[in-house]
């Protein structure tokens, strides 16, 4: 079983944790000037890389706090997990 | 009768076709030697008569979730537009032995789809009277129904998730998806498809917005129409061309037990429990389960998954408890916002788009490949594939499947 750092508790296993898809991703400005395409865009489209994602998860069953994490799709690799306050780090 | 477990496989085959080198230019390149790509590449040549196709397999031919799926074969879905494709595909399979001239040992045993919940109950009743309107045989049958259909399920209810009863399409069942895959490779070739493994599609060139050549890990190789059939692989696929859709890939597993004698007549699905059962010819429980939840490629899905699905099946399936499982893996399953397809044209001209079947794409493989055959031939849908086109997700003419696709996610 995977193992996932949280933030606050540090490394738990996985199935105390819930995943909550792609990263940063922002709710529209200004919703009334959107297109249909743009619509289909927020609501339908999500990164899916083979390779690096920055991605949300929440330790549900431990503090119950989200989080973000940049884990890599190929290995499952974690390879930075960061608060939600904090900036993407940059993944070399 | 009880009769040996096997003695009605057939010997393994020589080989059934040839291991070309790519050659420079093909009127249909079709990315993906799974089951779909090789059914493509079949009905490109039988019934359009186009037989200058090359099918690209970045691995061994079929070892992608053809290899890999429970091989569960229904069509009972709720809506129109899914009755169309799957029963289509539920016909040719009914045929296809005798069309390919190679056993696919498919074995109309049943599949039930249990009911937990009186909520259940309800959405199954209704899909059983969806798929009665249709002309696609399905009944309602009570606990005692499901029992005398298949004897080993726990009906009792003094369970967690007791069965309250299911849903049964008597001509659903199971078939051998090597066979299928190998029968489907050996015809296509024998019309002169060209079948390449170790090809690993690593771009796609366009000019003016059509397409012209892929780029392989085997050299350029230019092409009149391209034709992506790669499942789990389907969005990094069509980055190459800038394209996004609106698919997750999932890791998705399933495992297998020791050879058992005869004791599962049917297939038995549980989408609330998340475990699907069938006996192999040979003897072994095949069994699946749900996704993981979070986005991979590394075909390997998490414990904690099977620790369920096997809570699960216990539950239901009593006598299993001293089975001995044999192996596990998993398969990378794409999955789009309303569990159905994406079939059809793409906004780059003579690129066609085959993706999104989740985690039942299996069953659709020989309708899938008539209708995306078609669909690339003429230059517009089959029919069937019309609702299943890239932009129903901005016009909102979704097919939601979630109800009836029976994997949960
Ligand atoms: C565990 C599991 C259980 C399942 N159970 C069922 C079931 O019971 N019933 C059912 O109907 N469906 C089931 N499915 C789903 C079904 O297997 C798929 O929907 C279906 O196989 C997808 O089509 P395909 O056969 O062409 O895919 P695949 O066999 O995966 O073919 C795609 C091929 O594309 C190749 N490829 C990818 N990228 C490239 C590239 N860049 N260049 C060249 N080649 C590339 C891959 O190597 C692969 O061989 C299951 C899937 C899994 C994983
Ligand atoms: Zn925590």
């Amino acid at each position: 079983m995977q193992l996932i750092p949280c933030p606050w508790c540090g490394p738990r296993e996985e199935a105390e944790f819930h995943y909550g898809g792609q990263a940063h991703v922002a709710y529209p400005e200004d919703p009334a000037a959107l297109s249909d395409e743009d619509w289909a865009k927020f609501v339908f489209f999500r990164a899916n890389p083979s390779g690096p994602l920055a991605e949300r998860w929440s330790h549900s069953a431990g503090c119950r706090r989200w989080f973000n994490a940049v884990r890599d799709t190929r290995t499952h690799d974690l390879l930075a997990v960061y608060r939600l306050d904090e900036p993407k780090p940059v993944i070399p | 009768m009880p009769r040996t477990p096997g003695a009605d496989l057939p010997d393994h085959p020589d080989f059934l076709w040839d291991d070309p080198d790519p050659k420079p230019a093909y009127d249909v390149i079709v990315v993906g030697g799974g089951g779909h790509g090789l059914a493509t590449a079949y009905y490109l040549a039988k019934v359009h008569g186009i037989t200058n196709v090359a099918v690209l397999e970045k691995g061994w031919l079929a070892g992608g979730n053809m290899a890999r799926n429970t091989t569960i074969i229904r069509s009972n879905y709720l809506w129109d537009e899914s009755s169309g494709i799957y029963e289509h595909s539920l016909k040719l399979w009914e045929g296809l032995e005798e069309d390919l001239g190679y056993p696919i040992l498919f074995s109309q045993r049943g599949v039930l789809n249990l009911a937990h919940s009186l909520q259940d109950v309800r959405d199954s009743v209704r899909r059983v009277e969806a798929n009665k309107l249709n002309g696609i045989d399905a009944e309602w049958v009570d606990a005692e129904g499901v029992k005398e259909l298949c004897p080993i399920v726990n009906t009792s209810p003094d369970v967690r998730y007791p069965v309250l009863g299911a849903t049964y399409q008597p001509r659903a069942g199971i078939a051998k998806h090597d066979y299928v895959a190998w029968g489907f490779a050996r015809a296509a070739h024998a019309m002169g498809v060209d079948l390449i493994q170790n090809c690993e599609v690593t771009g796609i060139s366009t000019v003016n917005g059509r397409v012209t050549a892929v780029e392989t890990s085997r050299g350029r190789i230019a092409a009149g129409k391209v034709a992506l059939c790669a499942a789990g692989h389907s969005s990094v696929l069509a980055r190459m061309v800038g394209l996004d859709l609106p698919l997750m890939s999932h890791p998705l597993q399933a495992l297998v037990s020791e050879l058992l004698e005869p004791i599962h007549p049917t297939v038995v699905m549980s989408n609330a429990v998340h475990v699907y059962v069938s006996q192999a010819h040979k003897g072994e429980l095949v069994m699946g389960a749900g996704i993981d939840s979070y986005n991979g490629y590394g075909q390997r899905g998490s414990f904690h998954i099977i620790e369920q699905q096997m809570a699960a099946a216990l539950e239901l399936f009593p006598v299993f408890a001293r089975a001995h499982l044999l192996r596990t893996w998993a398969g990378i399953v794409d999955v789009s916002p309303d569990a159905s397809p994406i079939i059809g044209l793409t906004p780059v001209e003579n690129l066609f788009l085959n993706c999104g079947w989740g985690t039942g794409g299996f069953k659709a493989t020989p309708g899938v490949g008539d209708v995306f055959a078609a669909t690339i031939a003429r230059g517009k849908p089959h029919e069937y594939a019309e609702p299943f086109t890239l932009d129903r997700f901005t016009t909102g003419a979704l097919v939601d499947e979630h109800g009836a696709a029976a994997v949960a996610h």
